[in-house]
């Protein structure tokens, strides 16, 4: 059974030869793959002038908080903040994001919960940070009522879009709508 | 036909394993067959299984009868009544006994010459020098996070000028009718972590399904357990093994159930939704465990090619559609942050080096060019240029000194740079 590793032994001298690797070093404790992962996916981020992000502490790279304020569409004018909890097992897992604000939205709840496919049921390893960051803008720019969290918000785009369109404008401004009063979001 | 055999005849028992494990084969390679001299060489062996469920119980028993005689096994459970189905080394007097040691004494009992060493304690609990004494480890894992655990640990293991740092991996695991065997030798082979792609996430529901359309019992539990709970939150926080947290789950998904007018929601499916339970079949674990035994026999004597060395190292098992079962090589991903790019050493004048002549010099040094670098250790983010709000906190730590940083000989720093988005370098500072 040895000898199969001194075969291998032979084969990643020379690798290590080409690479400039040498063994026996001191052990200390390695960069996990999560976090290796997520630095990767930090600096391939590319967020434009409409987002920005927040790290409560530099060192944890795996929590932190991205603020959307779209230039387009119907939440133009508003600014939404997004919490990022990455779990270890990223990105065999996908990471958790949360609205911070209580906002007038079709695919997001009132507790903040996103209805986002690359979320939950379509994630895929090989997908990244900036998949996340993108369609989470698209949210703002496309809200869409076929795949409703907000029943009501919904329900109000799909009847008629000019209402649902004051609705978003009376909401961002810390108004009521239907009974619920959302957080104030215009900057 | 009666067994000419008598049972305490230990010799007749190992005979026909014999003629398997000291005979090559005609695709036997001659350089790893250890012919006559492999009954000695197998019980001089020390051989490590990882979980003693329900591939576990399988695992032991088959390498036991494969004519291992020294072997550890490692799981933190303790028998539950549901385990009785499949998990056939225990009896319903072992309910809340710790697995590892009921499996142990079980297979010793019945194969003898064998001994099998019990932990009652997670994989984290042991240490490197630990390992280190197995010369092959066998998994027979549910969890994705246990065998990325212990694959980085083999990984980070490997030492170049030392045969026996190599610890082959035997890897088993099943999903109701489907599973997978498979051989990781590790930084030769292609690891777990190069082939995180093959287990496929758990399949989630649309959340904007369960909040609106539900049409599955399973729907108005998962309803239940992400939307009802955060709305009412009942408890302060959800322990699954809490009977009234799952009853409280329970009711609410009965309720929405009986709203869309769904059959079928109960207190077991509940549980078994919110824990996230795969039906194991015992026939599954039964090929599997097999898979990886044999492998095990063949790694241990060479008495026949085996999985992973170094071509074909993944055996996918599939059930679910009659029976349908593929072995390809799964190939190292040189990106790979586990397996891949090791570190490699790089100079440093010392402790008193700030960090930007460290990164500036990131772009001198042939084999690195980095122009742009940012970089981090382990808990500790020394400088990101992106996104803007991390470089302004960094910024302050260029001129900060390694030892201020608290970087020392030998540690560890992953460096990315924009013109290699796919990969991230991992080097080891090396203080002249
Ligand atoms: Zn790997």
């Amino acid at each position: 059974m040895l000898k199969i590793w001194s075969m291998k032994k032979e084969q990643q001298k020379a690798e290590n030869a080409a690479e400039g690797t040498t063994a026996a070093a001191p052990k200390k404790k390695k960069v996990t793959a999560a976090q290796l992962r997520v630095q990767k996916d930090l600096s391939e981020l590319s967020l434009g002038n409409t987002m920005s992000t927040e790290f409560p502490d530099p060192d944890d790279i795996l929590s932190f908080i991205l603020y959307i304020e779209p230039d387009e569409g119907m939440y133009k004018g508003g600014r939404f903040s997004f919490t990022f909890n990455i779990p270890t097992s990223f990105p065999h897992e996908p990471p958790k994001v949360q609205c911070r604000e209580k906002i007038y939205h079709p695919n997001i709840d009132l507790e903040g919960k996103v209805c986002l496919n690359i979320l939950r049921e379509d994630w895929k390893p090989v997908l990244n940070l900036n998949a996340v960051i993108v369609g989470l803008q698209f949210l703002f720019l496309e809200p869409n009522a076929s795949d409703p969290l907000n029943k009501e918000a919904a329900e109000d785009l799909r009847n008629t879009r000019e209402m649902f369109k004051r609705n978003v404008r009376t909401a961002m401004a810390g108004g009521t709508v239907r009974g619920e009063t959302y957080h104030k979001v215009l900057v | 036909m009666t067994s000419q055999v008598h049972p305490s005849s230990e010799p007749a028992r190992w005979r026909y394993l014999d003629q398997v494990r000291t005979r090559p084969g005609p695709f036997t390679n001659p350089d790893l067959f250890s012919g006559a001299q492999v009954a000695a060489a197998m019980e001089s062996m020390k051989i490590l299984v990882i979980g003693a469920g329900g591939l576990g119980c399988e695992i032991l028993k088959n390498l036991a009868l494969s004519g291992f005689k020294n072997i550890h096994v490692i799981d933190m459970d303790t028998i539950d009544i549901s385990n009785l189905n499949r998990q056939f080394l225990f009896r319903q007097d072992d309910v809340g006994k710790s697995k590892a040691e009921v499996a142990a004494r079980f297979v010793e009992r019945r194969v003898r010459g064998v001994k099998i060493t019990p932990h009652n304690k997670r994989i984290q609990d042991f240490d490197e020098d630990f390992y280190m004494q197995f010369q092959l480890v066998v998994c027979g894992l549910d969890s994705i996070e246990a065998r990325r655990w212990i694959n980085a640990t083999l990984v980070n293991m490997v030492d170049e000028d030392v045969e026996d740092s190599y610890k082959p991996l035997i890897d088993g695991g099943t999903e109701g009718f489907k599973g997978q065997a498979r051989v990781i030798i590790p930084t030769v082979t292609s690891c777990i972590e190069c082939q995180l792609d093959m287990h496929a996430p758990r399949a989630a529901v649309p959340l904007c399904t369960l909040a609106s359309i539900p049409r599955q019992p399973e729907h108005c539990i998962e309803w239940a357990h992400v939307i009802a709970w955060d709305q009412e939150k009942p408890f302060p926080a959800l322990d699954k093994d809490d009977p009234e947290h799952i009853s409280w789950l329970y009711q609410k998904a009965l309720a929405r159930a009986q709203e869309f007018n769904i059959q079928g929601v109960t207190y077991s499916l509940t549980q078994g939704v919110v824990k996230n339970i795969i039906p194991a079949i015992a026939a599954t674990n039964s090929v599997i465990a097999a898979a990886c035994c044999n492998e095990a026999l063949k790694i241990a004597s060479g008495c026949a090619p085996a999985l992973g060395l170094p071509d074909n190292n993944y055996m996918m098992y599939s059930g679910n559609d009659a029976i349908y079962t593929y072995t390809f090589q799964h190939q190292r991903k040189e990106d790979c942050p586990v397996c891949g790019n090791r570190p490699r050493d790089l100079p440093v004048s010392g402790p008193q080096q700030t960090l930007r002549d460290l990164l500036d010099s990131l772009a001198d040094r042939p084999e690195a060019q980095l122009k742009q670098p940012s970089a981090r250790a382990v808990g500790k983010t020394l400088y990101m240029r992106v996104p803007e709000s991390l470089e302004k906190q960094t910024r302050p730590n260029l001129d900060k000194t390694l030892a201020e940083l608290g970087l020392e000989d030998g540690q560890e720093i992953a460096v990315s740079d924009p013109a290699f988005a796919t990969v991230v370098f991992r080097f080891m500072l090396r203080f002249k």
